[in-house]
């Protein structure tokens, strides 16, 4: 399922960064964890229950603003999918 | 020659062997460590920020059962501020309201409860205790706690009949994460195994609940099944492979490959008290031991899988096969399967319902 535009998404309960001085960056959850690259981070930065779908979207289209918004939008998409199989998301409303 | 290692990303810190419950299938060692011989706040501390500084991104605090230590709060505090995710491995008891708010404040980032079963008679049996009521409690408590929750259901022969009403406490708890781990035959649970071995149709039944349970619980807890190795086609790759992702640390301060490794005759194991994590990491010989796959024997050798499952489990091949380089038996292409087979077959003969109250070989506290 394709999350939606207009909910924001937020770490789920026991998973988080780590700090900002660790390297490599790394998105903590029970019992794995995932490398955040660039765009990545960018995007799990935003999961903050704060920034929406859309907003997170139009952030990453500035940021990479050399790469087609379109395929911005389908990565994004695609990438919050895949975090939230891996329970690492709750969408809020 | 071994393989070059990076580092290690898990270091499970065994800090108690002391425990309220008494399980039939404790992982820990028929040898238990004493209180006396456990390390300090500070040792323990020490530990923690090497264990930050050679990479290791999670700590896994568990026992015995890790609140017995009076100082627990401050070792979660400790290796939290070390820089390290911080998950709790418990029964739940001894524990309050008041010290899990506390736990919670020093930073604890995932609390793994573990379930004897779904029943309170099973759970009190198998655990030689009265601690089910407490884990329903404490289930209740973790509601007004923002924090990882991971149920743990460890299932076998006399338990596998409870297994919706596991999954109806799983919802009720909200969990993240639910694991319905298969006993594995080490320690406790190999002394008593044959009571403990499912049935080939129990096992059926239980791969068809797993089905249906993750479905149910789509979008809200992954479900996580480890099956029992006897019955697989190809083992687990043990620990990541050895040396490769985690080291374990003993109450008193052995740095272990893994918690089974000391049944391994002629390995010994470096202290943390003498030598740094990182050292241990790169040099011990218990680490070097099985890493990488010079050690492996045929048909491991030339398998297409070794990278996959490293060979299997190196206890278990040494409970089996008394040769700890030798292929897991539990693999279909290892030349001692049909030892495992022959267990297998005497399991399916008994039907798993008896009468007869298995006679339990229980698990003491130590000094």
């Amino acid at each position: 399922m394709t999350p939606e535009l207009q909910t924001r998404p937020r770490l789920a309960p026991g998973c988080r960064l780590n700090e900002k001085n660790q390297q490599p960056r790394t998105l903590l959850m029970p019992e794995r964890a995932l490398r955040l690259n660039g765009p990545s981070l960018e995007i799990v930065e935003r999961c903050d229950g704060m920034h929406t779908v859309q907003q997170i979207i139009s952030d990453l289209q500035k940021i990479y603003s050399k790469a087609e918004p379109k395929k911005v939008e389908t990565d994004i998409l695609g990438y919050l999918t895949l975090l939230q199989k891996e329970r690492a998301l709750d969408f809020e409303l | 020659m071994n393989e070059t290692s990076t580092n290690p990303l898990a270091l499970v810190a065994e800090l108690t062997h002391r425990c309220p419950l008494h399980c039939v299938y404790c992982s820990n060692p028929l040898e238990l460590q004493a209180r006396g011989t456990e390390l300090s706040t500070e040792e323990w501390s020490r530990v923690f920020r090497e264990a930050a500084a050679a990479g290791v991104l999670q700590a896994d605090f568990t026992g015995g059962e890790p609140l017995t230590r009076p100082d627990i709060v401050e070792l979660v505090r400790n290796a939290r501020t070390a820089g390290l995710y911080v998950s709790l491995i418990t029964s739940g008891m001894p524990m309050d309201e008041t010290k899990l708010e506390a736990l919670v404040q020093a930073g604890l980032d995932h609390f793994q409860l573990s379930f004897q079963g779904a029943r309170e008679e099973t759970a009190n049996e198998i655990s030689g205790t009265k601690s089910h009521p407490q884990k329903l409690r404490v289930l209740e408590w973790l509601k007004r706690h923002r924090i990882g929750l991971t149920l743990n259901f460890v299932i076998h022969r006399g338990n596998l009949d409870e297994l919706e009403e596991m999954l109806a406490i799983v919802e009720r708890s909200g969990a993240g994460c639910v694991e319905f781990a298969s006993v594995q035959y080490y320690g406790w649970a190999f002394a008593n195994r044959e009571k403990l071995l499912p049935t080939r149709q129990q096992l059926d039944g239980c791969v068809e609940f797993m089905k249906k349970a993750e479905e149910r619980l789509r979008g809200k807890t992954r479900v996580i099944f480890v099956v029992p190795d006897y019955y697989a086609k190809y083992p687990k790759p043990c620990v990541g492979g050895w040396g490769r992702k985690l080291m374990l640390i003993t109450p008193s301060g052995d740095a272990l490959p893994c918690h089974a490794a000391p049944v391994i005759p002629g390995l010994s194991f470096e202290n943390v008290k003498n030598r740094s994590l990182r050292e241990i990491w790169e040099h011990s010989a218990a680490f070097q031991k099985f890493r990488g796959e010079d050690w492996m024997q045929e048909p491991c050798k030339t398998c297409d899988r070794r990278e996959q499952d490293f060979g299997g489990c190196r206890c278990q091949a040494l409970l089996l096969a008394g040769d700890a380089a030798a292929t897991d038996p539990v693999c279909s292409l290892a030349p001692l399967r049909p030892k495992v087979d022959a267990i297998l077959a005497g399991i399916n003969a008994v039907p798993a319902q008896s009468v007869v109250r298995p006679e339990w070989l229980y698990r003491p506290n130590p000094a």
